[in-house]
């Protein structure tokens, strides 16, 4: 639309004094965390091709990060304008793009998954012989997808973000072109995918049906306005917009794609898409349902109970059932979805903020888990069994320790980030008074224990009895440096957030997204 | 807030309690730096760490003041500003000798038994696991105490787990799910209790203890709720009746150390919530419930009873010894008056020495023969007199004869029951005897008769294994004949406490209890103990 608008400019000079032309201000400054990511992309892209010392091992990885950490730096002074109290938040191009602390610190996390994900692909795409550019070009790509998904002000934005997110995701899913596993998993995750896009878009299409616009902030101001005597067509919309969502966050029933796209991808792309994926169709969710459609919340509430209560019984419940341990991994982060649901639920500030507290806090766990597993997978990327990890903590201690904090921490425990980000929600459960809810997801959480306390057992607990000291030696692990970095970043982060949360949860608390109408 | 920020700053300038708290998880922090084979310097030093944590231990013993009713050195950090939460901790006469037993029990269930293998980490989970225990005992803080009663789990876990024998893995998990499944109800209670609170009264959220026990906010019928989801924590952390199934697979499979923190400090977990949170917070529901609560204390005692007297294995013997001893000391803090709480506090320090003492000495009995069965064992005291005195001796205190310091406790328990819940004391009483026969009997098998061919060579108590026991032995005299000062220093607490729940529960009186019998005067008894004045002074 601005590139169109550029080229005719020429044109348009000549008739500027009929019709005046009207181009959306563009606040650049406030998009730049967007355009690091999207142009770092491209240029990563364009110059990998020209020039040969791009083909160095590390270098294109390097890259990526440097333009993961730029994207951060980038988001520090919009942050700072949003949070000045006399300025606030604000909008982007012509109020499809909404600048507030959510859109922001999803960013922030997004770029963050970028890093870890490219700290771990560096040494994978070696190992597995599918080095090369155009993962890390693609993984800048998709996550600039899921920045848009996560600042979009309207539906149609929402949707391109979407698109990019997940166009980019299944070409990565799909990458690892010699393993079955893979090509299976990037086919699924599009069908699946294409499928559920076309859910999003036809409630989009209701939306805008039922209330006369796609921009969030008139939707809402509409629905705030007018009583809606037949509102069948807006809750089609709503069901519909909910199960676009429910696929891309992987809620019961429409988890069905996530064990086999989630074992089948390359596990650096696993850990992106458990963790920025994630992120950004949350932020999507939170910021349709809980602004643009809050005065409805009586409507869908219930709608997402039904899935909270689903996602984290069965996520839990079949988790506990595998033998693979990247399986396992992806019913459990359906089970984690389940527990975001529970803090959408609450339908409060107090709602979101735990729910944002819960995303951050998980990006961390579930890249470090994806990780190590992504180690342990060895050449092949296909050590992923519970046997493997028997008597890991004997061959690699520091890394089976590593992987006990990341499943302590899924499992709640305390002094881990994840008991603070369960407190949080459990909390804005009680504080909405779904007390029902918050046992649930409780009791739940004590059924995912097993799973998590099954791998550990794999490590620690097996092949070193007292009586038998020739023991299993463990599998012969390598641990690269910047896989260990990764290991390492996640780490100090759950356990930071675990033992001194209330940093997180004032930025968490100045994150809840709010509605941004055009000045 | 019975104490602000600004006197604990006048009054104890020096953070006792926080030291208490993490000194242990420092010391853990050490040995974890140690290099992997050198074992005895990764002992030494967690010996040292728990030795250093018993002495600061000693000196808040020494100087804590007997005569104050409230918490003594607090401290109060904020740590989660926005959700009123603060890293608050505080002492006082329920508190301060399971505290103390705590620090006692650690160093000693250190010294009793070594590894074998693994050493390093060995040490390490179990100096966290003291940083846990203390951390429970001496939070303030809804969100500490919780922390704390979870953060307990990884370390035992990986004890039983790793270092554990027969179906290790099985128990731990057991162990794992069990309590875990218990705090999933206390976390959404805590929640639910610290929310309706704020909304009760209008003001900003607070997850301090003392605040929300003097605040009773919340409507009584949603409090009996609240009451019941810390209760089935409670209840399983006991573990009461129907919920005891994994302590004895986790007792009997941990090691010696592991049973013995278990058995001593870790159930205690329980029943200090009870009398803490459950009586404090909730002092309607606790008389509500506490017929309840009396039934099940009494199946426990009978059932723990009648269980332990058909074990085959010695371990898991004790182990069910355990459950009928708790049941006394749930009996006792149900009876809501001064003796009955008294007694079950006392009672878990007996417990924790006389049911530690006992792990300690099968434990060796396992390290000298293999095995366990009593019917494996026989006419040890022929081969190991003094052996058999020492375990004599500690059987004695658990079965409660008079002298030693099981009978105290379990006479105060039995007291105050009877004072406030006649039916089921009578029933009490009758576990005290079955404690005998299965003990006895116990005994009996394992070291009368002529030794045969296997125990023949039973090796006689080491003299550092001597060492090892005799703070134990003399702590089981020293409560029996002179228990007083033990008493003195948790009455004004245990009184204050039971006045509280009378100003809050309308119609409650000490005394007059669910099955209150008329003219029981709590008084008579009082005199009979010598220490009325005291108590007098108090009011």
């Amino acid at each position: 639309m601005i590139a169109a608008g550029l080229s005719n400019l020429g044109v348009l000079a000549q008739i500027a004094e009929f019709t005046p032309l009207d181009t959306p201000e563009v606040q650049w400054a406030a998009l730049l965390p967007l355009l690091i990511l999207a142009g770092g992309g491209v240029v990563l892209l364009t110059v990998s091709s020209l020039v040969k010392a791009m083909a160095a091992p590390g270098v294109n990885a390097a890259a990526t990060v440097l333009v993961g950490l730029a994207s951060i730096i980038a988001c520090v002074p919009v942050w700072q304008r949003v949070q000045d109290p006399e300025r606030g938040p604000f909008t982007a191009v012509g109020g499809v793009i909404g600048i507030d602390g959510f859109s922001i610190l999803a960013t922030g996390l997004i770029a963050a998954s970028v890093i870890l994900a490219a700290l771990l692909l560096d040494d994978y795409l070696r190992r597995e012989d599918i080095d090369g550019v155009e993962m890390y070009a693609l993984l800048l790509l998709s996550a600039s997808g899921g920045v848009i998904m996560a600042s979009a002000n309207d539906l149609i934005v929402m949707f391109l973000g979407l698109e990019a997110l997940s166009i980019a995701i299944y070409v990565m899913a799909a990458m690892h072109r010699r393993r079955i596993e893979s090509q299976e998993a990037g086919f699924k995750y599009f069908i699946v995918g294409a499928f559920s896009s076309a859910f999003f878009l036809y409630g989009i299409a209701m939306v805008y049906g039922a209330t006369g616009s796609t921009n969030l902030v008139e939707i809402a101001t509409f629905l705030a306005n007018n009583l809606l005597l037949r509102n069948g067509v807006l809750m089609l919309g709503m069901a519909l917009l909910l199960v676009g969502f429910g696929f891309k966050v992987s809620a019961v029933p429409f988890q069905g794609w996530t064990p086999d796209v989630y074992q089948g991808a390359p596990t650096p792309v696993t850990a992106f898409m458990a963790s920025a994926v994630k992120v950004a169709a949350f932020a999507g969710l939170i910021r349709v349902f809980y602004l643009a459609l809050g005065t409805y919340s009586l409507d869908w509430k219930p709608a997402i109970y039904a899935l909270a209560v689903l996602s984290m019984i069965i996520g839990a419940t079949f988790a506990v059932v595998q033998t693979d341990v990247k399986r396992m991994m992806a019913y459990s982060s359906i089970s984690h979805a389940g527990f975001v649901l529970v803090a959408v639920q609450a339908g409060t500030e107090k709602g979101v903020t735990a729910a944002i507290f819960y995303l951050t806090s998980y990006v961390f766990m579930v890249a470090g888990s994806f990780g190590v597993i992504s180690l342990v997978g060895r050449r092949g990327d296909a050590a992923h069994s519970l046997d493997d990890y028997r008597g890991l903590s004997r061959s690699r201690p520091g890394l089976a320790l590593a992987f006990t904090v990341f499943l302590l921490a899924q499992a709640g425990v305390p002094l881990t980030s994840g008991f603070v980000a369960k407190f949080n929600v459990i909390a804005a459960a009680v504080d909405a008074r779904s007390f029902w809810l918050a046992l649930i997801a409780m009791l739940a959480s004590v059924i995912a224990a097993v799973l998590y306390l099954k791998i550990i057992v794999a490590m620690y607990l097996t092949g070193d009895d007292a009586e038998a000291d020739d023991s299993v030696a463990g599998p012969k692990v390598s641990i690269p440096l910047p896989a260990a970095a990764a290991i390492g970043i996640a780490i100090v982060a759950t356990l930071a957030i675990g033992v001194l949360p209330g940093y997180l949860f004032e930025v968490a608390g100045d994150a809840v997204p709010v509605l941004i109408a055009l000045p | 807030m019975s104490v602000s920020t600004a006197t604990f700053a006048a009054n104890q300038p020096f953070p006792m309690l926080t030291i208490i708290v993490v000194l242990p998880a420092l010391g853990a922090l050490v040995v974890a730096l140690v290099a992997n084979r050198r074992t005895e310097t990764a002992r030494q030093i967690a010996i040292l760490t728990t030795v250093a944590t018993a002495a600061f231990a000693a000196f808040v013993l020494v100087a804590f003041h007997g005569d104050d009713t409230g918490f003594q050195f607090v401290t109060r950090q904020t740590w989660i500003d926005d959700l009123g939460i603060s890293w608050a901790l505080g002492v006082d006469g329920i508190s301060l000798f399971l505290v103390v037993m705590t620090a006692i029990i650690f160093p000693i269930s250190l010294l009793a038994a070594k590894p074998g293998h693994d050493d390093k980490a060995y040490y390490a989970w179990i100096l966290i696991l003291q940083s846990g225990c203390m951390g429970v005992f001496l939070a303030l803080d809804l969100f500490v105490f919780f922390v704390f009663f979870e953060l307990v789990l990884v370390p035992m876990y990986f004890l039983i787990g790793k270092w554990g024998h027969g179906d290790r893995i099985h128990a731990a998990m057991k162990f794992f799910l069990y309590t875990m499944f218990g705090s999933a109800f206390m976390l959404v209670g805590i929640l639910a209790t610290v929310l309706l609170n704020a909304k009760g009264t209008g003001g900003a959220i607070t997850f301090d203890l003392v605040e929300l026990a003097q605040n009773q906010a919340i409507a009584t019928e949603t409090a009996r709720w609240l009451f019941l989801s810390f209760a089935i924590a409670f209840a399983v952390k006991v573990p009461m009746f129907p919920v005891h199934t994994w302590l004895p697979d986790a007792h009997t499979e941990a090691p010696t150390a592991g049973s013995v923190i278990l058995a001593a400090v870790m159930l205690k977990l329980g029943t200090y919530g009870f009398i803490r949170f459950g009586l404090f917070l909730f002092p309607e529901a606790a008389v509500y419930f506490a017929p309840l609560f009396l039934t099940l204390g009494v199946v426990g005692i009978i059932y723990g009873a009648i269980v332990a007297t058909v074990q085959r294995d010695l371990k898991r013997l004790v182990a069910y010894s355990s459950i009928a001893h708790l049941g006394f000391i749930i009996l006792g803090i149900f009876a809501l008056n001064t003796q009955g709480i008294e007694g079950g506090i006392l009672q878990m320090v007996n417990h924790g020495v006389s049911t530690g003492a006992l792990f300690i000495l099968v434990g060796w009995i396992y390290e000298r023969r293999h095995t366990r069965q009593i019917a494996e064992l026989k006419g040890l005291q022929k081969v190991a007199p003094i052996f058999a005195a020492a375990f004599t001796l500690v059987m004695l205190s658990s079965i409660g004869v008079p002298g030693l310091n099981g009978f105290v406790g379990e006479f105060l328990v039995l007291i105050g029951a009877f004072a406030s819940a006649r039916w089921w004391a009578v029933v009490a009483a009758a576990g005290v005897i079955l404690a005998a026969v299965y003990l006895l009997w116990a005994y009996q098998r394992v070291f009368h008769g002529t030794p045969d061919d296997d125990n023949a060579d039973f090796p006689e108590l080491r003299w550092h294994e001597g060492l090892v026991l005799l703070p134990l032995i003399g702590l089981i005299v020293f409560m029996g004949v002179y228990p007083k000062p033990v008493i003195e220093r948790i009455e004004p607490a245990v009184v204050a406490l039971i006045d509280h729940m009378e100003a809050e529960v309308p119609g409650f009186a000490e005394n007059g209890g669910p099955t209150a019998p008329e003219g029981v005067e709590l008084r008579d008894v009082r005199a009979d103990d010598g220490h009325a004045t005291d108590e007098e002074a108090d009011h």
